[in-house]
């Protein structure tokens, strides 16, 4: 390894900077003039424009950090937020070769997104607060994706969080949306407890040595294992939250309650994904801690398995690719739990194209339809629309990990890794996730734009602001997958080496990747062959199905799981609040205080009786007073 | 010819406990103000007696001063006495409980 080559410039602080301000120019327009619609073109040049500016900033500073070679960084210090003695927390911006693959989703997947939301919102009453929020959450990926030390990080963390609680209640006049972002925000809250308290452990074992990302790592050896497991389980648990693995993962269907661009951007290709970067960031420490990363990984694949199982048994077009973002999750942390952090990250950048080109598509359809979710109520779309119906199935065939596409590239390496590695069970859950998932990819396909319709509605014309985000990111969905070509088909897997993490790559001969390979896509045409029959060639207008076994009925409730945390933990909880409020804070508490209030009014009455008015008495109290003072006068100057 | 101090000053404790227990056994208006009278007059013999007893002329000085004061005093006070008696056809101190808090005793 050589020398890490380190350069110091603003513009990764302009990058962060110009979202942030865009947020705040388009906030206090909206609060000056209100939903004024004459300044829609003003929101889009600054909503539209600050994304873009960050992106074309974000290429310049990728060009000079490839000029910089392996490990090098380009800094972008601000100032000093504490200083404590000889410690201090900076507030830095980084980029180096892993906050640049984050930062290029971000800005560049994020201005489609962006762009594409113009069309989307372009009616809607509050235009101007849509984008300040939107804007405010790219800032705040962005201060998260290139935050140098934890701390930084965890404020764009909780940012992000505030983002996402914004937009998931975006619709607010309906109380519903409102309980889904109080959902996410409150199941988020969960997860950093655990991230924050991994955080202040990590920060006690290091004692004092500075709270920057090399410095930490630097340190790592001297800390005790154990409690580096601990460290790592905590910060784990945080990124359960942020990228719903069981059993923190309820709140992400819900929080399909926001704008679709919303789903798209936030919750299907950055923020949900902040968790993998973030024990990517700390590879060198899980490297440590192998025991912890098996944990990681076991989770993920349950998650993979639990959501595709979900995602099958669903019919909200949105819920569906929901459950279906869970899954992907999953899969990555099983990379970045085996130790392939490459792969991980390599999975996570073609993640963020199809599925924000999955949600797009489907926001196209839901608009197009009167915002119609159920997908037993579309149909026939395909001839209708013809660009999203392309589109979406590119994403689909991505998604599904059928050759060529970059989920085939993405998904089989971290199978084969698994299997590699000798993890064969949550290799085993792996591919029999990747069945069900080319399954509900291609029933949602099929469902939607190629049985025929129930009463036909004609589809809405689109705004081309709309569509050709989508194309952009269809492009990406297919041929992204060649960035990190494995060895066996003529690469180098040059994505895995620009990144520069500390992988464990584990020596599969040729021949059993292809085997494996071949069995992943048996696996996928064999879903995509049983959704076909199934749904691809219904002749009539398929019915919203009924189901009436009862393990039917508990997949398509999602296992009543929802239900379960309501009884096990929110209605206890609920029940000790509610124990708490009518026992301790009314008998006990209120109840001294009630009591020591009533105490002095009891004696004050006492003393109220003295005042009775009339001067006789009122002289003899007087007298009464000046005789004890003289007589204790007189004790004690000693004349008695 | 020399008198035991201590006779002037018994006259005076004496007449300071008369007072006290006029100005709080009656109620009579004017009985009260005869009563705080009889109380200065008890301090200003005390004040006298010690002024003779040593060297020094400054207590007779207080007394005489203090002679004068209760005389403006007492104008003042009559004319109170009578400004009372105006509003309420009255001068026993019984009647006047306007500013009495809580149950009579």
């Amino acid at each position: 390894m050589t020398s890490p080559q380190l350069i110091t410039s603003s513009l990764p602080a302009w990058i962060v900077f110009l979202p942030f301000l865009g947020a705040v120019l388009m906030g206090l327009l909206y609060l000056t003039f209100g939903t004024d619609r004459s300044l829609r073109r003003l929101y889009v040049v600054l909503g539209t424009g600050m994304p873009i500016a960050a992106t074309l900033l974000g290429f310049v500073v990728i060009g000079d950090l490839f000029s910089l070679g392996e490990g090098g960084q380009i800094l972008s210090p601000l100032f000093t937020w504490v200083s404590i003695g000889s410690f201090s927390i900076d507030v830095t911006f980084v980029v180096d070769r892993l906050s640049m693959v984050m930062m290029l989703i971000v800005t560049f997947v994020g201005s489609l997104i962006h762009l594409y939301a113009v069309g989307y919102m372009w009616e809607d009453e509050g235009f101007g607060k849509f984008f300040a929020y939107f804007n405010f959450f790219l800032g705040a990926m962005l201060t998260l994706v290139l935050a140098a030390n934890p701390i930084l990080l965890f404020i764009g963390w909780e940012l992000v969080g505030l983002a996402s609680y914004l937009l998931i209640g975006y619709y607010h006049q309906d109380p519903a949306n409102i309980q889904a972002a109080n959902k996410a925000f409150i199941l988020n809250r969960v997860g950093d407890f655990g991230f924050v308290s991994g955080l202040g452990l990590l920060f006690v074992l290091m004692k004092q040595s500075g709270f920057d990302f090399p410095s930490i790592f630097a340190s790592l050896e001297n800390i005790d294992p154990a409690m580096l497991s601990l460290v790592g389980l905590l910060l784990f648990v945080g990124a359960m939250g942020k990228s719903a693995q069981i059993p923190l993962y309820v709140w992400l269907p819900d929080a399909m309650a926001g704008p679709t661009p919303v789903s798209a951007l936030i919750h299907a290709a950055t923020m949900v994904t902040a968790g993998v970067y973030m024990v990517a960031r700390f590879a060198p420490l899980y490297d440590r801690i192998p025991q912890i990363g098996i944990f990681i990984a076991s989770i993920g694949a349950a998650s993979a398995l639990l959501a595709a199982l979900f995602a099958s048994w669903q019919n909200d077009i949105k819920k569906i690719l929901a459950y279906s973002t869970m899954s992907q999750l999953g899969y990555m942390f099983i990379a970045v739990g085996l130790g392939a952090y490459s792969y991980g990250i390599f999975h996570l950048f073609v993640h963020a194209f199809f599925k924000a080109l999955l949600f797009m598509g489907a926001g196209a359809v839901i608009v197009a339809l009167h915002h119609e979710q159920n997908i037993f109520k579309m149909g026939q779309l395909g001839s209708k629309m013809p660009w999203v119906s392309r589109s979406m199935l590119v994403a689909t065939l991505a998604i599904s990990g059928l050759p060529v596409f970059a989920g085939f590239f993405s998904k089989d390496a971290i199978l084969a890794h698994a299997w590699a590695s000798g993890h064969t069970v949550i290799w085993g859950i792996g591919v029999f996730s990747a069945y069900l998932t080319a399954y509900y990819m291609f029933r949602l396909y099929f469902v939607v734009f190629v049985s025929p319709a129930h009463d036909a509605p004609q589809p809405l014309p689109l705004p081309r602001s709309m569509i050709w985000p989508l194309g952009v990111l269809a492009l990406g969905s297919a041929l992204l997958g060649f960035a990190n070509l494995p060895e066996a088909y003529g690469g180098v897997g040059s994505f895995s080496q620009m990144l520069h993490l500390p992988d464990h790559p584990v020596p599969l001969g040729h021949l059993r990747e292809y085997l494996l390979d071949g069995f992943n896509v048996m696996i996928a045409s064999l879903g995509i062959w049983v959704a076909y029959r199934q749904f691809g060639r219904a002749r009539q207008s398929l019915p919203i199905p009924a189901y009436s076994l009862a393990w039917q009925k508990a997949l398509a409730n999602t296992l009543y799981i929802d239900t379960l945390y309501d009884q096990l933990i929110v209605r206890p909880l609920r029940m000790l609040s509610g124990f708490f409020e009518s026992a301790i804070d009314t008998l006990l508490l209120d109840g001294v205080i009630l009591a020591v209030v009533k105490g002095y009014r009891l004696i004050a009455m006492q003393f109220a009786r003295l005042q009775n008015g009339q001067l006789r008495w009122y002289a003899l109290f007087f007298m009464a007073g000046v005789s004890a003072l003289s007589l204790y006068l007189l004790v004690a100057t000693g004349g008695v | 010819m020399t008198v035991n101090p201590d006779a002037f000053f018994g006259l005076a404790v004496l007449l300071f406990s008369l007072g006290v227990a006029g100005v709080i056994g009656r109620r009579n208006l004017l009985v009260i103000y005869l009563s705080i009278e009889l109380m200065l007059n008890a301090v200003n013999l005390i004040l006298a007696t010690f002024s003779r007893l040593r060297p020094d002329e400054g207590g007779s000085v207080i007394a005489l001063l203090m002679i004068g004061v209760i005389a403006a005093e007492a104008a003042l006070f009559l004319a109170i006495i009578v400004q009372i008696y105006r509003t309420k056809k009255s001068i026993d101190t019984d009647t006047f409980t306007e500013l009495a808090q809580g149950k009579k005793l």
